[in-house]
């Protein structure tokens, strides 16, 4: 199954959220990730959702979400042309014997060190999923203590706006 | 329903140009105080309750009749409600009474249907109304009680988070915070209910929100940036549909629930007579095109004609209007019409390629559709002559002919349920409006009522809701007064909602209710006959066997005329006794065998191709083998 990125543009309204995601449950399509925000008109907040599914499947799924009234636009970014972005917080364990080799790997992938302390550094990374991945990978053997990801963010290359035509 | 007049509240309260004060300025009986003050302009704000905006914007939005039940959190709605001069509040016994009344009375008149209920046990009790109307795409608007502002979330006294409950069965529902919203709520909900493809809306306010002080204007402003329903086709993909058409050879038009909807049969007959196309009508599209017309071929599906059902699966090109390509229809899907292209006309485009795969989707309402798609094929016509389909006709008519629907009497001698249901049809005639239940009685309602006009046949399709036909004929006959409504219905799904005949008996609906009364859940127990080695688990109700409940003698005890019929002399003489009551509700037990069954049968799971016209003759798989052995 091919993984897709919908750009999902809502009001700002309680309780869409909850629609949103009682309508992946419910028909059966399984979300991978998902991450609400607001943008630069407070009256809607825009959700980057990421599905794996198939092309018909795809389809349903966007003419179903289409249906809910909140909904008032949804754009599917092509990784190709489209900038995707997600946010990964790790605590590493890394004393003093280790630490400078954990630090040189922060710097490899330009991450940086949020907080310290004697045992333990928290880093903080962005990127794509694959980026993470490879991070984590790096990470791992020291140790990861916790860690927490935020669902990915997505916008499209160029200078069109998804938004300037929705609000209108 | 001369009763229902004389006993309406709307005599009473003459208008005389109060509607546009408070509410509160008229005394209770609806006469006005001595000094009338005159109406502000429209559209100026006027200060008044959150309950008293709540019933005038029911009133702007032309609400003629809402069915419910007060309880704490609504009561405030329920004080400027008496004081209504154009609302009618119907009393019902059960909330879910009150939803499948308004679903009967928007199926019957194309209007939008209102009940109303208290928070917690009264608004889940609309749960099954409410889902049953989004299955059928039915333009009902619920209007529930909540637990205070304050209150919500606390697991405070009849609180249920009934917006989180409904989501998935409702096309769209609100949670009023501030009671400036409720005229704009109010429109928007009705505006949702009725236009695109229909459904239920429910508007929860809390107790609060409708005693608070607040300004009302008319008409809001509607804020649905993203509700932009399509409405005119595509014209390439109409011409398209037309191409196809002029080169199909076995077409077939495959009408569903969103022609009566879109009011589209003027235009849907006028096409089928263009063209020649034999035409089907599923359950919820009874009605649509009528059952006299020589091109209408019966129900398809599970219960279906089988000429009917051989005429899809047979088709090259199926016109599929309106219609979702039901389980019930297609039975298993990788076996449905195989051979068939697919021209797939709905307003929601979410329906089209969600079972079958179009070949031309065309998303609009369907009105618009038929109007562009007789021009296209006038045009088509034009350049390439006439479209006779003869051989194919030829085909059509030998399997109507050698597998007509029928039945066979009961060889014990009982009466034939399929034979009351059949007379009922011809003396009550197709000016009356008929309901169903779900199972057995309904199938054969579907089967053997000849239905001429649109919105004659109501019942519940999609989700299957026993219990539907006594509360929505009583909603579809506020709805028309005038007219004979009959409610087919089971023995099963009478003891699910009879307690509504007491609101019809008082409000004064003079429905009559034809109990088939076979002694048990029959279609269960047809099921368990044919596929569980005729092991009756739980089927039996009894009603034969000690005649609990004697349905005469509750019909009596809820205030109607109750009668009973037992042998097959006594069907047409009962059926005229009871048409002729008409200051109250009647209701006919009829006791019928218990072995009689629903056919044809395309069983659960199988293709149309294995559809039995009867137990052990199956007509297209014979066919089938006939045409081998010929080769």
């Amino acid at each position: 199954m091919s993984k897709h990125t919908l750009s999902v543009l809502v009001e700002n309204k309680p309780g869409v959220l909850a629609r949103v995601a009682g309508l992946f449950s419910r028909r059966g399509f399984n979300i991978e990730s998902l991450a609400v925000g607001p943008t630069e008109n407070e009256d809607i907040s825009r959700m980057t959702i990421v599905v794996a599914v198939e092309e018909l499947p795809l389809e349903q799924v966007t003419k179903q979400l289409n249906k809910l009234v909140n909904i008032i636009k949804i754009v599917e970014l092509d990784p190709d042309i489209s900038v995707q972005r997600e946010l990964l917080l790790v605590k590493v364990r890394a004393d003093a014997t280790v630490r400078s080799q954990v630090l040189e790997t922060v710097q490899l992938f330009r991450a940086k060190v949020v907080d310290v302390s004697p045992e333990a550094l928290t880093i903080e990374a962005t990127g794509t999923a694959d980026k993470i991945e490879a991070l984590l990978r790096m990470l791992e053997p020291y140790g990861v203590r916790e860690m927490v990801q935020s669902g990915m963010v997505a916008v499209g290359r160029g200078a069109r706006s998804i938004t300037a035509t929705a609000t209108r | 329903m001369t009763s229902a007049t004389s006993r309406s509240p709307r005599s009473e309260r003459e208008t005389t140009g109060t509607e546009d004060l408070p509410a509160h300025t008229a005394t209770p009986n609806g006469q006005q105080g001595s000094r009338p003050k005159p109406a502000p302009p429209a559209g100026a704000p006027v200060r008044l309750t959150g309950a008293q905006s709540l019933v005038r914007s029911l009133e702007s939005v032309g609400t003629e009749v809402v069915f419910g039940i007060p309880g704490g959190t609504i009561l405030p709605a329920y004080d400027p409600l008496l004081d209504s001069t154009k609302v009618r509040h119907v009393l019902v016994r059960h909330e879910q009474g009150a939803g499948h009344a308004a679903t009967g009375y928007a199926q019957a008149t194309g209007k939008v249907g209102v009940c109303m209920a208290t928070s917690g046990p009264g608004a889940t009790n609309l749960v099954t109304p409410l889902a049953d109307a989004h299955m059928d795409s039915i333009p009902i608007v619920a209007v529930t009680g909540q637990q205070s502002r304050a209150l919500i979330g606390t697991d405070a006294f009849q609180e249920a988070d009934i917006c989180g409950i409904t989501l998935p069965i409702t096309k769209h529902n609100y949670l009023v915070t501030d009671p400036a919203d409720i005229p704009r709520v109010i429109a928007e909900a009705f505006h949702l209910a009725s236009t695109g493809r229909p459904g239920p809306v429910l508007v929860d306010i809390p107790k609060d929100v409708l005693q608070e002080t607040t300004s009302f204007v008319w008409p809001p402003d509607r804020q649905l940036p993203g509700y932009r329903p399509t409405l005119r086709p595509h014209g390439k993909q109409v011409r398209e549909a037309a191409g196809l058409i002029a080169k199909s050879h076995r077409p077939v038009l495959y009408l569903g629930g969103g022609v009566l909807k879109a009011g589209a049969a003027d235009g849907l007959r006028e096409l089928a007579e263009l063209t020649n196309i034999p035409v089907v009508t599923t359950l919820m599209a009874r009605g649509a095109f009528p059952d006299s017309h020589p091109q209408n071929l019966g129900m398809p599906g599970m219960h279906g004609a089988v000429a009917a059902v051989a005429a899809m699966q047979r088709s090259d090109l199926i016109l599929a209007l309106g219609a979702r390509f039901d389980d019930r229809v297609t039975g298993q899907l990788s076996t449905f019409a195989p051979e068939a292209a697919i021209v797939h006309a709905d307003i929601d485009p979410a329906e089209i390629s969600k079972n079958r795969k179009a070949d031309v989707p065309i998303v609009g309402d369907c009105k618009e559709i038929i109007t562009e798609l007789l021009s296209a094929v006038r045009a088509e016509q034009e350049g390439d002559g006439a479209m006779g389909f003869t051989s194919w006709w030829d085909q059509l008519n030998s399997w109507r002919e050698t597998f007509p629907l029928g039945y066979d009497w009961p060889a014990d001698g009982a009466l034939s349920p399929q034979h009351v249901i059949e007379r009922i049809g011809q003396l009550a005639g197709p000016e009356a409006l008929y309901t169903a239940g779900v199972g057995q009685h309904q199938m054969w309602a579907a089967q053997f009522i000849r239905y001429e006009h649109p919105r004659s046949w109501i019942n519940s399709g999609g989700l299957g809701t026993m219990g539907f036909a006594v509360p929505a004929a009583m909603g579809a006959q506020f709805g028309h007064p005038g007219k004979e409504v009959w409610a087919i219905d089971g023995d099963g799904c009478f003891q699910m909602t009879n307690q509504e005949l007491a609101t019809c008996a008082i409000e004064g609906a003079p429905i009559k209710v034809a109990v088939i009364n076979n002694g048990n859940l029959g279609m269960v127990r047809q099921w368990q006959n044919l596929f569980y080695a005729e092991r009756y688990s739980q089927t039996d109700l009894g009603t034969h066997a000690h005649r609990i409940p004697d349905f005469a003698l509750l019909a009596e005890s809820l205030g109607c005329a109750g009668l009973r019929c037992e042998t097959k002399d006594e069907v047409d003489d009962v059926i005229q006794r009871a048409r002729e009551i008409t200051d109250r509700p009647v209701v006919i037990d009829f006791v019928v065998g218990k072995d009689a069954q629903v056919w044809p049968m395309v069983a659960a799971g199988t293709g149309n191709d294995e559809i039995m016209a009867a137990r052990g003759i199956r007509p297209l798989f014979d066919d089938d083998e006939a045409e081998g052995a010929q080769r």
